[in-house]
């Protein structure tokens, strides 16, 4: 069943250099007890998509086409029925959030808040749940009782990930979640996420740099550039075998351990990714693509099925069967 | 020893904490860095990895052990440390941290000569640095401030600032973790690059095994201020040993080791190192009894790393093993 849907999402910032087009129309599906995962520089609009599903852009932020959440289009219903939804229909866990939790209150506190302000328990039962919910998360419910301060990195990152959890949404949105956190402590967290979307159905859109990462747990992959989806696909597809040169780049700058070929080869990709407020005319990625044809440098590529209906690839070459890699 | 090495024997550094406790940062590490390879230094967060880097700097003076350079102990008179620093190079953790932002590209990479009184050729020296760490051409970048750089030009002048005074070795604390996929593999290339071209040794310290993967010689790796494993990267990263090597290897996507095995808990605080094995608390071969035959030691006995050069482990059922 569909749970998140966005049709044609647009977002546009206007800013001291003038309009930027940070998302360029992106057509996207998550279905519950499914992770979709999300990869791309810094840049490409991964954040914006996010924000845009709970209407936290700023009000610079021109954004236009649809966000469904549950078939209810989340960029035109009213204020009150948004609040509600931020907690108990989708709820995100941010790229850095670890260092967002409130300096002054013990965390227990933090994570009972949302759950008295939205869910009608006493102090007492919000209390009850925190603790419940650090444990689910793997803290000692005692936990409930440190400061920030007193926490590591990935400690606070598992309070964050409580939050999200209290009012029980069925979507949740992780941008980054991990991306700060040593091996093991990511290990931890990516097995309590995806423990949570086997046992209790809830769709999770997962939102990394690091294609590898998302391979190993999400079910299907989209890769960002500039704006705009330029690869979808198998997750471990799209990273083993991808059918699109920035999603091949992307990949093979974390190589598999083991692999000989990529041994004393650190895997890149020259140059940024193009400011959105100039993009390049024809294919956004032409500047550093090294298998780019002709056509490339005057027309934009759309996102079309090739190989069968569940790969699809915003690239000429790829679209004609041709190798993304030389 | 051999010119230019860089070594630490049984090298600990202590911090005193409030309440009378002692932070065990580093407890007791073995490590040699030699010109024209390239070390990785890989563990948890907290593990000890920059505390390491900076007694290696002569930042931190060791509470314990020693620190040698070429043979000669690292002496702490502030002119010894100075023309040691010209020889030996830190790289930081974080490019945005490490550059003052009112200076500017050309004097945040000149710093280093004025501070060594190099003064002939400042201009051509600058150049010649920020064009080896991929700048080019530099002098555009001369008068850039770092908010109008990239992260990746960041940590090139960064690492810029490090070459200008031609080092031996450079002491990089995790050169790439806050950079973007694409700038990563430049970075890496480039240290690849200095190690091929110019002969430079390199201790580069991450979290990340995949970097130690694509660029490193040797790996060691750390746990709770000391090193549990240490070999060649192929050897240790594909049949790892040490039951902590074994975890970490285990939960990267596309493992050599076929189950991942996800340790339960963090990393236990410098103050508290368990007693006998350091690992035994979070140890999945102890906890299955895997390690039965073992199991007193495991209690009673830190291990320390044994074995021939290829495989140095500190673990007693590895040991028993390679005894059998
Ligand atoms: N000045 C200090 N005073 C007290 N304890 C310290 C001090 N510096 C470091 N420590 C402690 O020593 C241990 C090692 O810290 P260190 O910064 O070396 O870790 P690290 O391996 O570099 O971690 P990361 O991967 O997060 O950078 C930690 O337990 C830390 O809290
Ligand atoms: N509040 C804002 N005002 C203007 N531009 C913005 C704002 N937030 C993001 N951008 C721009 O939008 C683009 C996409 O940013 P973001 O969504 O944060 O990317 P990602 O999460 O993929 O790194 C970038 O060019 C960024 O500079
Ligand atoms: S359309 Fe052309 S420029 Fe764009 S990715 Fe494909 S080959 Fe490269
Ligand atoms: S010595 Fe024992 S407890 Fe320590 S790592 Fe080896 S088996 Fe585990
Ligand atoms: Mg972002
Ligand atoms: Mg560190």
């Amino acid at each position: 069943m569909t749970l998140l849907e966005f049709e044609d999402l647009r977002v546009t910032y206007t800013g001291s250099r003038g309009r930027i087009p940070a998302v360029r129309g992106v057509d996207l599906a998550v279905d519950a007890g499914e992770i979709l995962g999300i990869a791309g520089e810094s840049g490409c609009g991964k954040s914006t998509l996010a924000m845009a599903v709970l209407r936290l852009l700023p009000r610079s932020a021109e954004v236009t086409g649809r966000i469904l959440l549950d078939g209810e289009d989340l960029l035109t219903m009213g204020w009150g029925r948004l609040r509600a939804v931020r907690w108990t229909g989708a709820s995100i866990v941010f790229q850095g959030a670890m260092h967002s939790l409130n300096a002054v209150h013990r965390v227990g506190r933090q994570v009972a808040e949302p759950i008295l302000v939205h869910g009608e328990a006493s102090p007492a039962k919000a209390a009850a749940r925190a603790e419940e919910l650090l444990e689910r998360v793997g803290l000692p419910p005692s936990r409930a009782r440190s400061y920030p301060h007193e926490l590591s990195g990935g400690q606070r990152q598992r309070v964050m990930i409580a939050m999200a959890l209290a009012c029980d949404p069925d979507l949740i949105i992780a941008d980054e979640a991990t991306t700060a956190l040593d091996v093991m402590v990511q290990a931890q967290v990516l097995e309590l996420l995806t423990g949570l979307v086997a046992e209790r159905g809830v769709g999770m859109v997962m939102i990394s740099h690091d294609l590898s990462v998302l391979s190993a747990v999400c079910g299907t992959a989209a890769v960002m550039y500039a704006g705009r989806i330029v690869e979808r696909g198998p997750a471990h597809e799209v990273f083993a075998q991808a059918r699109h040169p920035y999603s091949a780049a992307l990949g093979a700058a974390f190589p598999v351990i083991g692999d000989p070929a990529s041994r004393g080869r650190p895997g890149g990709l020259a140059g940024d990714p193009p400011d959105p407020a100039r993009l390049p005319e024809g294919c956004s990625f032409r500047p550093r693509c090294a298998v780019a044809v002709e056509r490339c440098g005057s027309e934009s590529p759309e996102l079309v099925a090739v190989q069968g209906a569940e790969r699809s690839s915003a690239c000429f070459v790829a679209q004609e069967g041709g190798p993304v890699v030389l | 020893m051999a010119e230019g090495v860089l070594s630490a024997r049984g090298l600990r550094v202590e911090f005193g904490l409030p309440g009378g406790r002692v932070a065990r940062a580093v407890d007791g590490v073995d490590l040699d860095v030699a010109p024209g390879e390239i070390v990785a230094l890989a563990g948890e967060s907290g593990c000890g990895k920059t505390t390491l880097a900076r007694a290696l700097l002569g930042l931190e003076r060791p509470t314990g052990g020693s620190v040698s350079f070429g043979g000669e102990p690292l002496r702490f008179s502030s002119r010894a440390l100075k023309a040691y620093r010209r020889r030996v190079q830190l790289v930081l953790q974080d490019p945005t941290g490490a550059l003052n932002p009112r200076h500017t590209v050309y004097d945040a990479v000149a710093e280093g000569l004025r501070i060594h009184g190099i003064a002939d050729d400042e201009p051509g020296r600058v150049a010649e640095a920020l064009s080896r760490a991929g700048l080019r051409p530099p002098e555009q970048f001369f008068l850039a401030y770092p908010h109008e750089l990239s992260g990746g030009q960041r940590q090139r002048v960064v690492i810029a600032g490090a070459l200008v005074l031609e080092p031996d070795l450079l002491v990089a604390d995790e050169p790439v973790a806050s950079l973007d996929a694409s700038v990563r593999g430049e970075i890496l290339s480039l240290l690849l690059r200095f190690k091929e071209d110019a002969g430079l040794g390199a201790l580069v310290i991450t979290h990340d095994l995949g970097l130690a993967w694509s660029i490193a010689d040797r790996i060691a790796i750390m746990y709770l201020g000391r090193v549990v494993e240490q070999g060649p990267v192929e050897e240790v990263l594909t049949a790892p040993r040490h039951p902590y090597t074994r975890a970490l290897v285990s939960v990267l996507p596309d493992s050599p080791v076929a189950e991942p095995i996800v340790l339960a808990g963090e990393l236990p605080d410098a103050s508290r190192i368990p007693g006998g094995c350091r690992f035994r608390p979070r140890c999945p071969a102890y906890a299955s009894g895997e390690a039965a035959a073992v199991r007193e030691r495991c209690e009673g006995e830190d291990p320390v790393l044994a074995g021939p050069e290829s495989l140095r482990v500190a673990c007693h059922l590895v040991h028993a093993r390679m005894v059998a």
